[in-house]
């Protein structure tokens, strides 16, 4: 190897400015995680929107979190699981949901109990699905997944003949419009929802072997843990997102839209990646994923208030997401 | 030729190596010893580029060089054969012969019948007999171990390392790769050689060289050394007796196997083992020992044949049948199938006995932890802290939070492949101590071992393998090396 050794980057100085660059990126690492990265884009989008900070906007964000939240705690568990675990089927999913509500539902408040039975129905059938090809049957989760949210589209489209369709009561609205105190519903239920699976993973024996399962399969099942169970079990969980999610969309815009979730399940693997879950299964957890689904919010929040053209939005996702992983590299 | 000066490596706190000065002649085979821990491997990675030390200097023939890439090692002729196998699992043998350094032919395309032919000509030489077209992730680790060494005389190396060349292979390959290490050595490649195993030190080495907790003790040549003053270099302590006293303490049928049959496996297998007694199942490589093991443990499905354990008959289908009925399994490659890397000690103590200490389904962290306590200091596994990952273990602390695993379950018969793989000599003998005190508090210990001296020295009883089939049952005291190698051969006794 050639070692210059006169100029600036001469002998002694090479020596010290890498020594001064091994410096800077350790101390780089260290201070660049998701959690400050969220207290700056806080930071700026203070600063450079004056709408930000307020409650107005606050609560607006939170309520475009929810959903998106929602679903990214149910993705959360399925790439936990490992072992190429994913369900892209939840955004499709959440449209069908917002479409058999609001057309069992009709306006009439007698229909909610129906509809919500349907759903759930529905929900449970397509995870059971996904779960059972890929452990039974041993199907590659991405293309499982990928089929059945094609195949919830299509059933979505059919029931609605292409079109937004149906009604939803105002009973039912409270779900998205209504406040428990100051805080809205939808953002309460989402915090519940991230709560409770928070502590589902680091303290109950199903989250441990969530965490198993991700990090060694083999080892999980010669170690006694049904493996094939868990599997299920994530699946179903993502689906019963999907579903929670697609009623609070249901409830905010008040008709059933079959388009509506098209593209959720995309930035719910962004908010779970970016929240530090690898995508290789065992690491990772909740507390990451809600500063990654805050942020995606935030963002777009910002550039909204900014009026940048819509498009970029998802430039800058992508940006965030290819940011996050780079950060995220083993040393 | 090699000079290794200064080394200092750190690892989040531990110094893996601390101002370590190695050097070797050329031409020489020099061994490299050491506990687990001492800092071989570590010193070996820095040396074929796959890490980069903290501070120190590589002189190779005098010269100072920098090795901060595989390629760089590489280029400066030294090749390295690790403990844990490098292949792509999905490639054949002849591909990772090759990987990273094709053959092309005039057209730039892939030229696969000259590979072929060389792979070919490489194999007949060192007489392995591996189909050449199949992926090598179905192979047996002896198997993969070969095509390794293969890969690297095939670049040309002057230094070669090899990690623990023979923890996998049998007897019979053993001399097969003395072998190919001589006629190395004949074409003056140097020769660095980790390895725990005295005979093997003794015999083929020049020098050796002792690390200990990142230090180095001496070095020495091998012939001005005897046995007992290169193992007491190596663990501060005197080893006189490897084996502990196997006073047998057999109690009742613990466990019995019935007419055992798997398909092209297994053969009508009948085997008794009871509380107290450690049984040693001994064999070449493809006599069917893992499967046997496997199959009373429920990781493979059993065809035919049945399980009785405490004189029940159980069906067991599926490890967590097994582990229901007492049954705990520290298999042979316990990265992959033992522990879960990622995973912190304490929880992989827990893995399989969860449930016992959580109530309703909501884990007792302090049970937890005091269980966790309890067990790595009963097994005196080295660690610094519960809540560390248990990927940052050496081999042996691994292997004993394997088998704490299994005490956690309360586990009443278990089964060892393999226990002191890649295990230096020093936790070798606890682990040794380990199993005969199991057995004396009323386990039932079952063992798989291709080191005839570890299981004649073990053992109350020997069940011989050959073939899918038992060839034979010997006490303790009517073994020896000679009558366990020629049923395992399948010769009549």
């Amino acid at each position: 190897m050639h070692v210059r050794t006169k100029g600036i980057l001469g002998g002694q100085n090479l020596k010290r400015f890498d020594k001064l660059r091994s410096f800077l990126l350790t101390k780089l690492k260290i201070i660049f995680n998701i959690y400050t990265a969220f207290i700056v884009l806080v930071l700026i989008s203070t600063l450079l929107s004056e709408h930000f900070l307020t409650r107005v906007n606050i609560f607006n964000v939170l309520r475009q979190a929810s959903a998106l939240g929602i679903l990214s705690v149910g993705m959360t568990f399925v790439i936990l699981s490992g072992n190429g675990g994913v369900d892209l089927s939840v955004g499709t999913l959440m449209s069908l949901t917002t479409v058999l509500t609001a057309g069992i539902m009709m306006g009439n408040p007698d229909m909610i109990l129906q509809s919500l039975i349907v759903v759930v129905a529905a929900g449970a059938m397509v995870g059971l699905f996904n779960g059972i090809m890929i452990t039974r049957f041993k199907t590659d989760p991405f293309i499982t997944t990928l089929g059945t949210m094609t195949v919830v589209q299509g059933l979505a489209m059919f029931y609605t003949k292409g079109a937004p369709f149906g009604s939803v009561t105002n009973e039912f609205r409270v779900i998205a419009q209504g406040y428990f105190g100051v805080v809205p519903v939808p953002v309460v239920i989402f915090l519940t929802v991230f709560v409770v699976s928070l502590l589902v993973l680091r303290k109950t024996v199903f989250g441990r072997y969530v965490y198993a399962v991700g990090g060694n399969q083999e080892a999980s099942r010669l170690s006694g843990i049904k493996h094939n169970r868990i599997k299920i079990a994530v699946y179903v969980i993502s689906s019963m997102m999907a579903v929670l999610a697609g009623l609070i969309m249901v409830a905010r815009v008040s008709v059933g839209d079959p388009r509506l979730g098209y593209g959720f399940e995309l930035n719910a693997i962004a908010a779970t990646i970016i929240g530090g879950t690898s995508f290789a299964g065992g690491v990772g957890g909740m507390s990451g994923t809600i500063v990654g689904v805050m942020i995606i919010a935030i963002m777009d929040n910002l550039l909204n208030l900014l009026n940048v053209s819509p498009f970029l939005h998802e430039v800058v996702q992508g940006l965030i997401v290819i940011g996050a992983i780079i950060m995220q590299r083993k040393k | 030729m090699l000079e290794m000066k200064g080394i200092k490596k750190r690892f989040p706190g531990v110094y893996a190596l601390d101002d370590v000065t190695f050097r070797v002649k050329k031409g020489d085979i020099h061994a490299l010893v050491g506990g687990n821990g001492a800092g071989k491997s570590t010193l070996m990675k820095i040396l074929s580029g796959a890490i980069e030390p903290d501070d120190g200097s590589i002189f190779v023939d005098g010269k100072k060089v920098i090795i901060n890439t595989p390629e760089a090692a590489r280029k400066l002729g030294i090749a390295i054969i690790y403990q844990e196998l490098d292949l792509v699992p999905t490639f054949n043998a002849v591909q990772n012969v090759f990987l990273g350094c094709e053959l092309r032919n005039k057209a730039g395309l892939l030229d696969e019948t000259a590979m072929i032919n060389e792979v070919r000509d490489l194999f007949n030489k060192l007489e392995l007999k591996v189909p050449l077209n199949e992926p090598v992730g179905k192979f047996r680790v002896a198997q993969r171990q070969m095509i390794e060494i293969a890969k690297a005389l095939h670049q040309n190396t002057e230094i070669l390392v090899m990690d623990e060349p023979t923890a996998s292979l049998t007897d019979h390959d053993v001399e097969i790769l003395f072998d190919i290490v001589m006629r190395l050595k004949e074409k003056g490649v140097t020769i660095i050689y980790i390895s725990h195993r005295l005979e093997e030190i003794y015999r083929i080495c020049d020098t050796v060289t002792v690390l200990r907790d990142g230090k180095i003790i001496g070095t020495e040549d091998v012939k001005k050394l005897t046995h007992q003053e290169l193992i007491k270099m190596m663990i501060n302590r005197d080893i006189s007796q490897v084996f502990p006293e196997t006073k047998c303490t057999a109690g009742v049928e613990a466990l019995r196997v019935e007419n055992l049959t798997v398909k092209g496996v297994l053969n009508n297998i009948n085997i008794r083992v009871c509380a107290g007694e450690v049984v040693g199942i001994a064999g070449l490589v493809g006599s069917g020992r893992t499967e046997l093991l496997r199959a009373i443990y429920g990781a493979d499905p059993i065809e035919n044949g049945s399980v009785y354990v405490e004189g029940k008959k159980v069906g067991i289908q599926t490890p967590s049948c097994a582990i229901k009925c007492g049954i705990g399994f520290v298999p042979e490659d316990r990265k992959d199938h033992g522990i879960i890397l990622r995973l912190p000690v304490k929880e992989n103590i827990t893995l399989a006995c969860l449930p016992m200490i959580a109530k309703p389904g909501i884990i007792n962290e302090q049970k937890e932890r005091n269980l966790a306590k309890e067990l790595t200091g009963k097994l005196k596994v080295k660690f610094s802290d519960l809540s560390q990952l248990v990927s940052s273990l050496s081999g042996g602390n691994q292997q004993k939070v394997v088998l704490a695993k299994w005490l956690a379950t309360k586990a009443k018969i278990l089964i060892f492949d393999e226990p002191t793989r890649g295990i230096d000599v020093g936790s070798k003998n606890e682990i040794y101590h380990l199993l005969r005190e199991l057995a004396k508090e009323g386990l039932a210990v079952i063992m798989v071992s291709s080191d005839l001296e570890e299981v004649l020295g073990l053992s109350d009883r020997i069940y011989v393998m050959c073939n899918g089939e038992i060839t034979g049952e010997l006490s303790g005291k009517g073994a020896c090396q000679e009558k366990v190698l020629s049923l395992a051969m399948g010769a009549v006794v």
